[in-house]
């Protein structure tokens, strides 16, 4: 029976102390109504279910429990998790993912710009298009994008791999297209499959770090 | 033969550090990197003096009398202030840049005289966590090592939005000092360049960075004081801003403020000093109601107890020490100029702290180098500077009649130039002027 909390009545302060100490293993949240840092911090295995649209850093630093929100997300979310799994049933906006260091984030429509931002670790698969500048500074973990790519996708990679199904409006500096090896549509079947999306990994194409600005070369400045 | 007295002239425009820095432009093609502050002459707190007591105030007895100089940090909304022994704490210094030894030593010092160390970029280490009585956790733009469960671990927290040596600036790990242990806590390879961010990856202005510090305050359940910390540059609009955005306490860095790796011609020309930016800080807080309610760190170019008396009697709540911690652990020590000359400086002038060739044990990641430094040792002299830091501020606090070392007020201060007198906003000494100030 999961515990049920109104945040029409109970304020987010209240929510995030009791998910912090929690009597029981599943949560459902209603009238969240864009409410802030709603379920952020929590450290166990918990099953939490929030009932409408959240503002900035839902589950924010989340450890080992899994967040679902039934509708839209504002900035930040699932920012720096560690593990567990967050997934936004409608729209993210911008910096989903941003520093995530684990765990799985779905975003079944869109993400804004920034998504997975200095990524550190976390896999994150996005069912629509992902806005500009998304994995800048990626240093680790998976950014899949099942839609299109905006604008300076990559910029500055470091060790993070992406895949793309649609279009990539440009790459930004330093990330290159590569060859998808059959290790690579073998983790891309994973992340899908983790994600509950159907589409076929072999529709996708790879992107990563050529690895050249790794050390600053004052012949790399037009680069910069 | 001494040139001068040869009639030979030296130009004030080009001296010979700025032929030796074209020389070595036009050779290397690159700027120049390095650690360490400004360098350049500034209004500093040299420039004030105290008004001991005499026939208007009382003094209080040496020796005898109680000067008390305990702060208390975060009191605005946190459920756990910090509650340190004497108002100069240990500003925020990477493990990365500095080596675990180093780190250790500062918080070994720190808690030996009851006041607080900071993490840097990288994360925190076990060293530091478990020689810091008191820890303030950083939360910088790079999110390098973060980790909640470190957060829940602090004692405090400071947002960084920037430092002193490079408002606006990130920051870079030169290669050399990726050894394994810092790539893995950075979770980047082993000996490339390391580039912080110097923006926030989810948040830009201060209506955002209200939402973060309630994050942040959800996260830890309310309990810890929440810093944000600025380079000195708009300092009186980004105080207001951040005491907005709910800060519990503000750190103010002056361009003095050290760096372990940035560019010079940053580190020389961005931001304001030290002097010029901690009454724009106060004013700030005292237009909102907020003076002493929200508390005041103000740091770059703290030196010693007159300084920090002086910062004081100007409004801050504390001050922090970077450089100077530093060299109190060895950094610069005599013994050993003829290593710093084999990498071409010398005891006193070393700055290269992005070199990772430290022979001081400091500023490095090579093992050999870093176990040059005793931690209990080196902890031990930066104790003993605090202590002599408080009991030199206490001295001058008590010469101008005050209790606490708090008590101490712009009144007791005065400038010995113009340009200390309209950045201070005191009396140049034997006037009543303050320049730009409104009768």
């Amino acid at each position: 029976m999961a515990t049920l909390i109104d945040l029409a009545e109970t304020p987010v302060r209240e929510l995030n102390q009791a998910l912090h100490t929690p009597s029981t293993a599943t949560w459902r949240i209603l009238n969240p109504r864009g409410a802030h840092a709603v379920a952020c911090g929590i450290r166990e295995d918990l099953a939490v279910e929030v009932e409408g649209h959240v503002g900035y850093y839902c589950a924010g630093m989340n450890q080992h429990a899994t967040v679902t929100v039934h509708g839209n997300a504002g900035t930040g979310v699932a920012e720096n998790m560690m593990s567990g799994t967050v997934r936004v049933r409608g729209n993210a906006s911008q910096s989903a993912g941003a520093t995530a260091h684990g765990g799985l984030l779905v975003i079944d429509g869109d993400a804004a710009a920034r998504c997975g931002i200095s990524m550190k670790g976390v896999d994150i698969v996005v069912g629509g298009n992902v806005g500009h500048m998304s994995a800048f500074m990626g240093q680790a973990g998976r950014l899949v994008v099942c839609g299109d790519a905006g604008d300076a996708l990559g910029d500055s990679l470091y060790e993070a791999r992406i895949y793309v199904r649609g279009t990539v409006k440009s790459l930004g500096a330093d990330c290159v297209e590569k060859e998808m090896r059959p290790e690579h549509h073998a983790e891309l079947a994973e992340l899908l499959k983790a994600a509950e999306r159907d589409e076929d990994p072999a529709d996708f194409r790879r992107y990563g770090s050529a690895r050249e600005l790794y050390h600053f070369d004052v012949g790399n400045t037009a680069a910069y | 033969m001494e040139p001068a007295s040869h009639g030979l002239r030296e130009s004030a425009t080009f001296d010979r550090a700025t032929i030796h820095a074209i020389q070595r432009a036009a050779e290397t093609g690159i700027y120049d990197i390095r650690g360490w502050g400004a360098k350049r002459q500034l209004p500093h707190f040299d420039d004030l003096l105290l008004l001991g007591a005499s026939m208007s105030r009382y003094p209080l007895e040496g020796y005898r009398e109680r000067c008390d100089t305990d702060v208390v940090l975060g009191t605005r909304h946190a459920k756990n202030p910090l509650r340190l022994a004497t108002p100069v704490t240990i500003a925020g210094m990477s493990f990365g840049a500095l080596s675990a030894q180093a780190k250790e030593a500062l918080g070994r010092g720190a808690s030996e005289v009851g006041t607080s160390t900071t993490t840097g970029d990288g994360g925190m280490t076990p060293e530091e966590r478990g020689h810091s009585k008191h820890l303030v956790y950083q939360y910088l733009p790079s999110r390098y090592g973060m980790n909640p469960d470190d957060l829940r671990a602090a004692d405090a927290i400071e947002v960084v939005l920037g430092q002193g040596a490079k408002p606006g600036g990130g920051g870079m790990l030169l290669g050399q000092k990726i050894t394994e242990r810092v790539a893995g806590m950075r979770t980047l390879p082993v000996g490339i360049d390391q580039r912080s961010a110097c923006r926030h990856p989810d948040w830009t202005g201060p209506d955002d960075l209200a939402i973060k510090i309630l994050e942040l305050r959800e996260i830890t359940d309310w309990e810890k004081p929440i810093y944000v910390k600025v380079g000195a540059t708009r300092t009186y609009y980004d105080v207001k801003l951040a005491v907005h955005a709910g800060a519990d306490v503000v750190v103010v860095d002056g361009m003095q403020g050290g760096t372990a790796a940035t560019q010079d011609v940053f580190i020389e020309h961005v931001g304001i000093p030290t002097l010029a930016a901690l009454p724009q800080a106060v004013r700030a807080l005292q237009e909102l109601g907020v003076h002493r309610e929200v508390q005041l760190i103000v740091s770059g170019g703290i030196r010693g107890g007159a300084d920090m008396a002086k910062a004081l009697a100007l409004g801050a709540d504390a001050v922090a020490i970077g450089t100077a911690a530093l060299i109190a652990l060895g950094d610069n020590h005599p013994k050993y100029d003829a290593e710093y000359r084999q990498l071409g400086s010398a005891a006193g002038y070393f700055d290269d702290y992005q070199d990772g060739r430290d022979p001081a044990g400091i500023s490095t990641q090579d093992e050999e180098l870093a176990a040059r430094l005793d931690p209990v040792a080196a902890g031990h002299r930066l104790a003993n500077y605090l202590r002599v830091m408080t009991l030199e501020a206490q001295t001058l606090a008590r010469a101008c009649g005050k209790a606490h070392l708090h008590h101490l007020e712009p009144e007791d201060l005065v400038a010995l130039t113009i340009e200390s007198a309209a950045m201070a906003r005191v009396p140049l000494a034997g006037t009543d002027w303050i320049p730009g100030a409104v009768r």
